[in-house]
């Protein structure tokens, strides 16, 4: 079953905490990764990596320079999760 | 700010090792004669030859938050805490630029490791073999690179006059001070925090230097297994760790009104080009690094009261070391308490010659030498005046000398050389 907006925005919250250190609840959906969150380039491959598997989707390369915010990440996964 | 030859001052200093997690509990443990030798009860240890090593005693992800520990490999992790240390050790409250007595521009970073990422390698190839090519850690390259810990450091204190890294295997932590003297003399910095970094207890280097024969297989006595200059000594102990200091020009520590620990007079260097592990038996190459110390900087035999001995346990390599220093320094040997602090912490290879300089210029401030343990019977070919037993107070007066020996695999031989203040 597909994951919610509210669900995915939980999940990538938890992957921050667990790659950057952010508290959960700083990870809202109109944060900038790099500026507000200190996730850096190489972190946000990791990101990527962790949500792709936790939400069954691929998010390739070329695409992972649009997601900017976690707003960006949410909904890409939204539209795209298997 | 380009003057040449200036004096060269120890304001700080930092450690994480098998012994303690500070330079203080370290050189606590170092004259109470402690053995930091375990048995490694890890799976992966159970079917190898040598199961014995020197782990650190604190580990450092109890102390560096995660998020920031998970990007740094083990030798990083702990050179960031011996930097931060001996930088707080020396006076300085914040960041290079923050604290307003250090420049940025004027601070440098020089840390060495033998080896490198070597766990981060190893642990990332099993990664891609055993989880794919997806799940293999994009901080890798960043992590492996040996010049990561002296990067980290430079980060870390904002220290922008240059960030290095000599590699030259069990010398590199002493040409790690010998270069940051020499960036301080040459007028390039005023301040630089120096040292070497390593980690390598995992089962392949494990296995690989006790497939060279180079290490004891003491398994069932962890502590008594590290005995330099005994005659039953079979091997060096793998050990971990780092050590580090302040190097700082006198002006520079004057003018801010630092503590000084001990005058860094300069080092002397040379290479065997003997063999790529043996050292010169003979003592020759190691004595061409003792007489190119003496020759830059003007030291006698007389002054030498320590000598903190490279001295790792092997039967060849601690005996060059004695036949070096009597070539060079003559019947002077007969009053320098040597001693062989490997003995307690194991070799920690790249990380030795830092550790061993904190271990050094303590010896100099506090006057005391720390003691080598597990002499049962000393090797009579050792012609030296070794510190057995307990630590040994050096002479009270006066201005004393101590040197730092290192030497590493390939032939390099770095002697590093402190005065008391």
């Amino acid at each position: 079953m597909a994951a919610t907006q509210e669900e995915i925005l939980e999940g990538l919250a938890e992957i921050v905490n667990e790659i950057a250190g952010i508290p959960t609840e700083d990870v809202l959906l109109d944060k900038s990764f790099t500026d507000d969150l200190d996730v850096d380039s190489l972190s946000m491959v990791e990101v990527v990596v962790a949500a792709e598997e936790r939400f069954d989707v691929k998010i390739p390369d070329d695409d992972v320079k649009n997601l900017k915010t976690v707003g960006d990440a949410v909904e890409y996964i939204l539209k795209h999760q298997g | 700010m380009n003057s040449t030859n200036r004096t060269v001052v120890v304001t700080g200093v930092g450690a994480t090792t098998p012994l303690g997690g500070d330079a203080p509990s370290t050189w606590e443990a170092m004259l109470a004669g402690r053995s930091g030798v375990r048995l490694l009860e890890e799976e992966w240890a159970a079917e190898l030859p040598v199961r014995i090593a020197a782990k650190i005693a604190v580990e450092p992800g109890t102390i560096i938050p995660r998020p920031q520990a998970r990007k740094l490999d083990r030798s990083a992790q702990f050179a960031l805490l011996a930097a931060r240390e001996a930088w707080a050790d020396a006076g300085f409250t914040a960041r290079a630029g923050e604290d307003s007595s250090i420049d940025p521009d004027r601070l440098g970073a020089v840390v060495a490791s033998g080896i490198g990422g070597v766990t981060t390698l190893l642990d990332q190839y099993d990664v891609l073999r055993e989880k794919g090519v997806r799940k293999v850690s994009p901080h890798t390259v960043p992590m492996l690179m040996p010049n990561s810990p002296a990067a980290n450091v430079s980060i870390d204190l904002n220290a922008r006059a240059g960030a290095h890294t000599p590699v030259s295997a069990c010398a590199s932590g002493a040409e790690a001070i010998g270069y940051a003297i020499e960036m301080i003399r040459s007028g390039r910095a005023d301040v630089v925090v120096a040292g070497g970094t390593e980690a390598s207890i995992h089962p392949l280097p494990m296995v690989a230097f006790g497939n060279m024969m180079a290490m004891s297989k003491n398994n069932d006595d962890p502590h008594g297994a590290s005995r330099p200059f005994d005659v039953d000594r079979n091997g060096f102990v793998m050990g971990e760790g780092s050590g580090a200091i302040v190097l700082e020009s006198a002006e520079h520590a004057a003018a801010r009104g630092a503590r000084v620990y001990a005058q860094a007079i300069g080092q002397g260097i040379s290479a065997d080009a003997h063999h790529i592990t043996q050292p010169e038996p003979s003592g020759n190459g190691i004595g061409n690094a003792l007489q190119n110390l003496v020759e830059n900087t003007g030291i006698s035999g007389a002054e030498v009261a320590h000598v903190n001995a490279h001295a790792t346990s092997t039967p060849q390599g601690d005996l060059a070391e004695i036949k070096a220093l009597r070539k060079v320094f003559g019947d002077d040997v007969d009053h320098m308490a040597v001693s062989a602090t490997k003995s307690m912490t194991g070799h920690l290879l790249g990380g030795a010659g830092g550790v061993e300089t904190v271990a050094s210029v303590l010896a100099l401030y506090h006057r005391l030498a720390p003691p080598t343990i597990n002499i049962g019977s000393l090797d009579p070919e050792a012609d030296a005046d070794v510190v057995t037993g307990e630590a040994r107070a050096l002479p009270a007066e006066g201005p004393i000398v101590a040197l730092n020996d290192s030497f590493g695999f390939g032939g390099h031989n770095v002697v590093l050389a402190f005065r008391s203040i």
